[in-house]
């Protein structure tokens, strides 16, 4: 059986944790699921989760006045989705929408921000996987801001 | 390769466009065949010839086609410029001058028995695809074969019939990504390098062709090599202005190399100290 504690041990993102964080973690996860259409979060809502993709897809977004929504990237199986909850003020900065049924693991982060509190070590372990997720997607939205297929370089 | 530039790679044979497709906004493709009754044109993919519009001016283009078609000439072309503007213009019955096939192949026969992934941004699918032709010609030599596609824009995607018919295949894993999409767009978002980290293949066993703007390669190359593929696996080709295409006039200098003599088809592990310094 597909447990939560295997499926979270095992993914990269959490991979080499000591067992007993995994636990905690466990103890903050639930399996989620979303309709294609369904809006997993909102910009400036409160960010209290994040997600490890199963299965599916999920568009982040920001909305423009002049241009409407504009796609910044797509996450898919085995990506980490929301950053959010973990940086003060605690608001979402993208939308989430599901573009296809989507299967995820929802993690507490109010619970765990907790947690990091009273355990730095847990808390600078997730600070330095996030950190790498944070980067990414500073990464994403500097390369379309590069214009990378229509310059040359 | 036999070809009817063989004994003067310096001179230039009349081609006339047997067919215009314009593929997006800014791209279109030319099929030519021999005014007179030439030889097949033989080339391997990878390879470029130098396109002479009559009166403006010669540049190097990719061949675009099937190697295994050995009766026409196919060129995929993007505008950017004052030959390739001109270029934009002819028409069916327009006659310009070719000389070639010139520069290194894609490695297809040393790839037999690896996974082999195509990594294409742009315009850079065109030189891509005679590579892709000749795998599936000898599928079974292979093991998973991926193609990783990304453009700007949903509109910027370049040969949309044949992407749908290779997605369709079994054996053929294909990916596409547009960078800028708007919420009609049901696909994914992001540059090409987000997708290199998800595609199914093994790191180990896989030799990677990579063609697209040089960001886009370098960075390519890295994904790639982050996921444990090595430097002398990953090649690329490059692009530098030319003029003789044949080592002579140091027009294509890269550091120590000629891109129309050593290249365009280079193993990174070569290229990649050059790749991002500026003013080479
Ligand atoms: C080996 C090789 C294979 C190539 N294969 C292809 C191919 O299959 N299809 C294709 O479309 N092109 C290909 N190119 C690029 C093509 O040769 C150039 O786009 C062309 O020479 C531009 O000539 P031009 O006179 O139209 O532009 P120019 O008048 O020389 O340039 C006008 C402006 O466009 C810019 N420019 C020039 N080239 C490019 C470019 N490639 N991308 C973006 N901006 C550019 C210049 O910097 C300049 O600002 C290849 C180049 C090489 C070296
Ligand atoms: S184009 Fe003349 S040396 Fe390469």
């Amino acid at each position: 059986m597909e447990t939560l504690e295997r499926i979270l041990s095992e993914h990269p993102f959490l991979k080499g944790l000591a067992p007993e964080y995994i636990q905690l973690i466990v103890g903050c996860a639930a399996n989620v699921r979303f309709e294609a259409g369904q809006f997993i979060f909102r910009e400036g809502e409160e960010a209290n989760q994040f997600y490890v993709i199963r299965q599916g897809r999920v568009a982040l977004s920001m909305f423009t006045p002049e241009r409407g929504p504009i796609v910044i990237e797509t996450l898919g199986e085995g990506d980490i989705l929301g950053w959010s909850w973990l940086v003060p003020p605690y608001h979402w900065r993208f939308n989430a929408q599901a573009m296809e049924l989507t299967r995820a693991i929802a993690l507490d982060g109010k619970c765990l921000r907790g947690k990091c509190e009273s355990d730095h070590d847990l808390g600078f372990e997730l600070l330095k996987r996030f950190a790498h997720i944070i980067e990414q997607r500073l990464q994403a939205t500097r390369l379309q801001l590069l214009d990378v297929y229509g310059a040359r370089s | 390769m036999r070809n009817n530039s063989e004994h003067d790679p310096m001179r230039t044979v009349p081609y006339r466009i047997r067919r215009v497709r314009r593929d997006t906004a800014d791209t279109f493709t030319l099929e030519l065949e021999p005014v007179t009754n030439q030889q097949p044109f033989h080339f391997a993919p990878g390879q470029f010839n130098m396109i002479y519009v009559f009166g403006v001016g010669e540049i190097p283009i990719s061949i675009s086609g099937d190697p295994a078609v050995t009766s026409a000439l196919v060129h995929t072309t993007r505008s950017v410029g004052t030959v390739t503007k001109a270029m934009s213009q002819l028409k069916r019955g327009d006659v310009v001058g070719v000389r070639g096939p010139f520069g290194t192949p894609w490695p297809i026969l040393a790839a037999e028995g690896n996974d082999v992934v195509l990594v294409a941004g742009g315009i850079g699918l065109a030189p891509l695809r005679p590579a892709l032709y000749a795998i599936l010609a000898r599928r079974e030599r292979y093991g998973k074969v991926v193609l990783l596609y990304g453009a700007r824009s949903p509109e910027d995607i370049l040969y949309r019939d044949e992407l749908r018919h290779w997605r369709a295949q079994f054996d053929l894993d294909v990916y596409v990504t547009v960078d800028r999409a708007t919420s009609q767009w049901r696909g994914n978002v992001g540059v090409v390098t987000t997708l290199t980290s998800r595609a199914p293949f093994d790191p180990l066993n896989t030799m990677a062709f990579v063609c697209g703007p040089e960001v886009m390669m370098r960075l390519t190359a890295l994904e790639l090599q982050r996921r444990g593929v090595a430097a002398d696996q990953i090649f690329v080709s490059m692009e530098r202005n030319m003029k003789c295409a044949v080592g002579f006039c140091g027009h294509c200098q890269f550091g120590p190399m000629f891109v129309c003599r050593d290249g365009p088809v280079f193993p990174y592990s070569r290229v990649k100290d050059w790749l991002g310094v500026w003013e080479i």
